[in-house]
This record gives structure tokens, sequence and C-alpha cells, in this order.
């Protein structure tokens, strides 16, 4: 401790970190740089590496990124909402309480919507 | 010293080539300026006519606009087979639920069109139909068509579909018919012939929000597909985000702005209303409701006791299934939330929250989803969540992995649900003040169409494909026929000097700070109390602002230049709405509208529209009778160029 170098940095912008990127299955293809209606993203200057959020607070939280994401169903992006939006619920049957992102989160309900994920007419 | 300063040189470049005022000019037959939802259909019923199409749009066309994430219901749909309401009757119920405060022409054009735009979407592979039977036997299912419907389940005029994929949809229809469309790319103003103010549209300017190229559109016809103005009243971004109203954030009223400078005639613009406390708020339907989307959920008290639904006339339901059936002698009804005791649907007893007060009902209050019939929760968390715009991945994955389950857990409620409470003078420019609009959709200048949120007093998804593919071909008809578009190199160079200007400004203030202190004017001068002396000081702080600290604003690169762009629209809306509310001389309670110095309510010699536009660049104020539009079916047979 202390032997590395303390650094001056402003506050940082809140929120700053609307999405969650999973290095290890991100293929770096920036297909959510180009569908993001907001244009928040910066592509990584490395080749396959996720892109930099460069405007995180012009997020809109319409999770677009993460639905046209070839590998979201494998975790390589995940919305994140900022504190103040993590929604609480209560289970009926036992009063346990709830809230988004607790860190000893109940599992996870993985019923698809009516109609599948990518619901389609044909 | 700026902390930015001093780490300029470390920023990473800017990923894309810019050049700044490099110009590319395209011609075309019909120009498309927006492509969200009634921008789409704008280019596709244009593009069936044979016109050769160009859409241009800020965001990305795959999944920008209002309804670019999806849509859960699908509105007006009077001529899908099962429904027991006609396109007449359910026009006028809604200009009557309006007090007459709805143009007639979108409504009705919406109220014949809206289920054909909804079948076509059908064969471009948006499900419309609970084709697996998942719903078999539920009272909002029509056992022929497959269909489901929410609200007035005996009406069924409200359709219920799987409206995530809307978008892409459109999106590759655009394309297979030949639409050239250009992304990130910013509309900064319309062109009018000899650049004369309220002379005929013959194209647009746009910037690359990427590169900051300048593209010169010329087009003999153009359709302005934008939406209503944000970001007047309210803006921060601290807590949520730029996720701080139900509309979305790109739409800052640009084409508002560019139609007033162009001379087009607007109405409606001095309706507000409370806005709610955006920033504040909660994930849009990610809390306990029961409205919308939520309709008709069951709250309960901490307890677990329910707060009672009740009719029209205040008889309490006694089951789930009675909450989306008309009152007894009613014909069938619009919503809970209706202001007119003719159409208003089954509401939560309308005391709750002071029966919350008394002790009656404890704090915290839940949606007790589990208690719904299973066919109604399904519908509600699996169907509707699910496919609503920024829902299925915000909230209904979200919550899902984070264990939320919606046949076990109570959602809890917050008081203003998702979009918190807000102050008086915490306004939003509710649905009303947009382009004032004929029976082609055409706007008061010669080749200037208008469809969806851009049409004054007009309505949500489906009224923005109605009258998108509505104006398309309208627009298109005209530009078959038309004179070349010759555009006025001095209004193109004098556009180019005011959109590059930021580029060159060193220091000075930001877009965000700009926006702020933009609505800050709003908020005080244009808040819940109007009065003359009020908004005369309001618009000398705008000229104010305009000539200092906007002056100064800065752009570092293309984005921020675009995000700046938008924060210069809003200012002129704000004018713009100071204007209008100038020109009204009268308080209306249903327009949010309350002068000080004008308090009589609803005289009747201002039950009429007040319209503004630009003359010579000084405003013109003038007036329309509210029924301006004549009776709806004569004049939509007459007009909607459709051989049936």
């Amino acid at each position: 401790m202390g032997s590395e170098q303390v650094r001056a940095f402003p506050n940082v912008i809140t929120p700053n970190n609307p999405v969650l990127f999973n290095e290890d299955v991100c293929s770096g293809c920036n297909v959510c740089v180009d569908v993001c209606v907001m244009d928040i993203f910066l592509p990584n200057p490395e080749a396959g590496r996720p892109p930099i959020i460069l405007y995180p607070e012009e997020c809109y939280y319409d999770g677009l990124c993460v639905k046209n994401c070839p590998l979201w169903q494998r975790g390589a992006i995940k919305l994140n909402h900022p504190l103040n939006q993590r929604v609480r619920w209560k289970r009926k049957a036992t009063g346990e309480h709830f809230r988004l992102g607790m860190p000893n989160p109940p599992p996870p309900n993985t019923r698809p919507p009516v109609g599948g994920w990518d619901a389609r007419a044909f | 010293m700026r902390y930015e300063d001093l780490i300029s040189e470390q920023a990473p470049a800017w990923p894309y080539p810019v050049s700044y005022g490099k110009e590319t000019e395209v011609g075309c037959d019909v120009l498309v300026l927006g492509g969200g939802i009634a921008g789409c259909w704008a280019a596709i019923g244009a593009a069936r006519k044979g016109a050769k199409v160009v859409m241009v749009e800020k965001g990305v066309t795959e999944t920008s606009g209002a309804g670019g994430s999806g849509v859960d219901h699908w509105h007006a749909a009077c001529t899908n087979p099962a429904s027991k309401v006609t396109p007449e009757e359910f026009a006028q119920a809604v200009i009557e639920e309006n007090n007459g405060w709805r143009s007639g022409i979108s409504q009705y054009i919406t109220c014949r069109e809206s289920y054909d735009c909804l079948l076509e979407l059908e064969k471009l592979g948006v499900k419309v139909r609970d084709s697996e039977d998942e719903f078999k036997g539920a009272d909002f299912r029509d056992e022929g068509s497959k269909l489901l419907f929410a609200y007035d389940y005996n009406a069924r005029y409200c359709i219920r579909l799987w409206g995530a994929n809307v978008k892409p949809a459109l999106y590759r229809e655009c394309q297979r018919l030949g639409v050239t469309i250009f992304n990130h790319a910013m509309v900064t103003s319309l062109l009018n012939e000899g650049g004369e103010q309220g002379a005929r549209v013959v194209g647009a300017t746009a910037v690359n929000t990427r590169t900051g190229e300048y593209y010169v559109f010329r087009g003999k016809a153009s359709i302005l597909c934008m939406f209503l103005p944000q970001r007047e009243w309210i803006f921060s971004t601290e807590l949520k985000g730029l996720y701080t109203s139900h509309r979305p954030h790109t739409s800052t009223g640009d084409g508002h702005a560019m139609a007033w400078r162009a001379g087009a005639q607007l109405a409606g613009l001095e309706r507000s209303r409370r806005a709610g406390g955006g920033p504040y708020g909660y994930p849009q339907y990610g809390v306990a409701n029961t409205a919308n989307t939520w309709y008709a959920c069951t709250l309960v008290d901490a307890n677990g006791k329910e707060i009672p639904w009740v009719d029209r006339d205040g008889r309490i339901l006694e089951t789930v299934a009675e909450r989306y059936q008309p009152a007894p002698g009613q014909e069938f009804f619009i919503s809970d939330m209706s202001r007119n005791y003719k159409y208003k649907g089954p509401t939560l007893i309308p005391d709750w929250r002071e029966r919350v007060q008394n002790g009656e009902f404890a704090l915290p209050i839940y949606a007790d989803i589990p208690s719904l019939p299973e066919h109604e929760r399904r519908a509600l968390w699996g169907l509707m969540i699910a496919q609503e715009g920024r829902t299925l991945v915000p909230i209904y994955w979200t919550y899902g992995r984070a264990g939320f389950d919606p046949e076990k857990d109570m959602l809890q409620y917050y008081e203003g649900g998702w979009g918190g409470v807000g102050l008086q003078q915490w306004r939003d420019s509710a649905d009303t003040g947009g382009l004032v609009v004929d029976w082609d959709l055409r706007t008061s200048l010669e080749g200037l169409y208008a469809a969806g949120g851009q049409i004054f007093a007009s309505g949500d998804h489906a009224y923005a494909a109605a009258t998108g593919r509505y104006a398309g071909r309208k627009a298109a008809a005209y530009a078959l026929s038309a004179r070349e578009a010759a555009v006025d190199r001095r209004q193109v160079e004098a556009e180019k000097t005011r959109v590059y200007a930021p580029v060159a400004v060193q220091g000075g203030i930001h877009w965000k700070e700009l926006n702020a202190g933009a609505c800050r004017i709003m908020q005080d001068y244009c808040g819940e109390l109007k009065s003359e002396e009020m908004l005369q000081i309001g618009l000398k702080w705008f000229d104010e602002l305009e000539a200092g600290e906007a002056a100064t604003a800065y752009a570092r690169n293309p984005h921020e230049l675009a995000r700046l762009l938008e924060v210069f629209n809003i200012i002129t809306n704000g004018r713009m709405i100071l204007e209008a509310c100038r020109a009204r001389k009268a308080s209306n309670p249903f327009l949010g509208f309350t002068r000080s110095d004008y308090p009589e309510i609803d005289p009747p010699e201002w039950n009429k529209w007040v319209t503004i536009r630009l003359n010579d660049g000084s405003v013109k104020a003038g007036d329309l009778p509210l029924d301006y539009y004549g009776d709806l079916k004569t004049s939509y047979e007459a007009h909607c160029g459709l051989q049936e």
C-alpha cells in the first residue's frame, strides 16, 4: 500500500457505468457502437476489445446495445441501472425484501417473454 | 486553467475522420427528415408510389425514435375484425375526450389506417397474433383472429402486440424499397425556394454527428417526421443520465425549430403540463402502477390489503375481469385517465391517497402481480413489459436476472411512478404543439408535409405509423408532378456559418450548462402562472442568452456540436412557446394554461387554436377553429389517395 502514485482526478461523471462489458466474452465487434441512438461509445483503439463509454451520462437506457449484441445471452454486455434506479420488491409468500443489484440476490428468473426473446411473426 | 486543458493532449483521438464543412449535395423526389416510426412509414409510403426517397436520421434508423425499442399497444385499430367501434365513433370519442383539443385529421387517418399498418408490419415479420394459443380462452383474445386486446375487452379497438422488433422490420423494408438512408446526420435547417421565409420548401441541410460533414439535400417534397420538443423545462443528467422523461432525449424539437425558422404555421404550443420529476423518477414502466402497459394491475398495501377499483360511477368492482369492461350503460371506455365521464374507464378508487394519509392503507404500496389471473399476469409482464419500448432488456431481462418473478413478487409502488413528483414550474410540452396540416398532411408551406409527433395535437406510435404512411403517399404524389427544386446558395452558406461557429470557439460554455440555463428561463418565466410581463421578460432573457453565453458555446468534436445544435433548437423552441403563450389571452385548464392577467377560464371566444408563424422575421399570431378539419369521413375520402 502507498507504493503506487496517488493521482489527481476530477469527480467522475454520474452515472458513469450504464453498461457493463465482460471482456472475456465480448468480441469487440462494435455492433453496440453502431446501434446506440445517443452514440455514447468510442470504438476501442485496440481491436477485439470492448468499446469505451465516452458519454455515459447521455445513456438513454433503452437496452438496444444489449439486445443487438450477438453475444448478449452469453453475458458480453449488460445494462447497469444507476444505484438510485434499482427498484425494490417484496416476495409475497415470505415477506422478504429484494432490490435490483443487491449483493446476495435470489436465484434468477430465466422465463423467456411470451413468444421468446426475439418474437417474430415467422 | 481547467483540468480538461491539462489532459487534452492525452485524450484519445476522435475515432472518425473529421471534415467540418465538406459538402455533399444529394437530390431526390421526397426527402424524409427523421427516421423514427413516422419517418420510416413516410419513406415506405413514398417509395411505394415510385418516388426516389432519401431519409435523414440523427441517430440510427434501425433503433432510433420514440418507438425505436418497441411498442406494446396498437391504438385506434378500429377496422380490425373484432372491433365494436367504428372509426367515426372512435375519432369523435377521442376528440370529445380532449374537449376538442385534438387534430381531427391525424385522429381520423389513424382510426382508418392504423390496423392496415399493423397488418403490413405482420407481413414484415412483426408478431401481432397469439398464434401459439398461449392465451386461448383469455377475456382479451379474439378466438377467430387470435388478436389480443387491451383496455376495453368488449370494444376491442386497441391491440396488444409483440412490438420489440418493429423498428428493425421497418428499416429492412426501407432498404428493400431502395430508400437512401443517411444515419448520424442531424438535420439543421429547411431550405426555402429563393431563400425566402415562407416560400416553398425545396430541401434541407444536415451535419454528420461523427464526421462533421455538411449535407445539402434537395427534395421536391419534404416530410418532417421529428418529435415533440424535450429538455425545454427540465434537464439534468446527474441521476439517471438523459433518461429523464418519457420521450427520447434525442427529441429536442429540431423539426419544430427548423419549421418555425422556415416560416411554417404551428399551433397548440402554449399547452403544457406539470411534468413530474424526470431526473428523480424510476426506470420507465419498471415500477408498480396501474396505467397504460400496467392497466389494470392490482395494488395492495404493506399488509396485503387491496386498494379497490371502481367504475366511473364509483361502484366497487369485485373482480379483476370487471376492470376491463365498460360501466352499465356505457358504450365503450377509452382509459382510466379519461377526463370525460362518457369515456372514463375503471380506476383505482379516486381518494386512495387520502385513505393512505388516514391510515386505511399502510405504506409501502405494491403491485400484487401474483394475485392477477394467469393470463393477465403473463400478458402484463411477459408480453407488454417485455415488448414495450425500453423494457425488454432494461426491465424484463434485467429484473429477471436479479431474481424478480412476477408469479411470486410484488414490485414496489413509488409516488409519481417512473416519472417522480415534480414541481409546478417543471413542465413539459404535453402532446399538443406542432405543425398545422391540411387533409394532405401538408403544412402551411408548399412542399412541406408532416407526420407523427410533428403534427399538432396528435397521438402515439400507431398515429405516427398511419400519418407517416399517408404523408408519404401524398408527398410523393405532389413530388412526382412538381417542378425541380433549386436551393438558394446564400441560405446554404448562412446556415453553414451558423452550424460551424461553435467549432472555432475556445473556452466559453459547454452544451449541458447551456441547456440547463435555457430550462431555467422556461421554469422561471413560462411556469404554472403566466402573464404578458413574465413572458416578455422570458423573451428578453432568451435574447440575452443567445447574444451572450450561447455565442460562446464550444464544440470539441462533431458529437458535441450536434448536442449543442440541439440546445440552440431548445432555445428557439423556448421562444416559440413564449410567443404562443403571449398569443392566448385567456386561461384554459385543459391546456394547463393559466394567465394571471387573463384569469377568465374558457371564454367562448378563445375556444380556438392559436397559431403562430414567422413572416419576414416577425411573429404573426393567428387562429383556427377547433374543428377546422371539417367532416372527418368526407374529407378523408376526398383526400386519402387510396383507390378503394
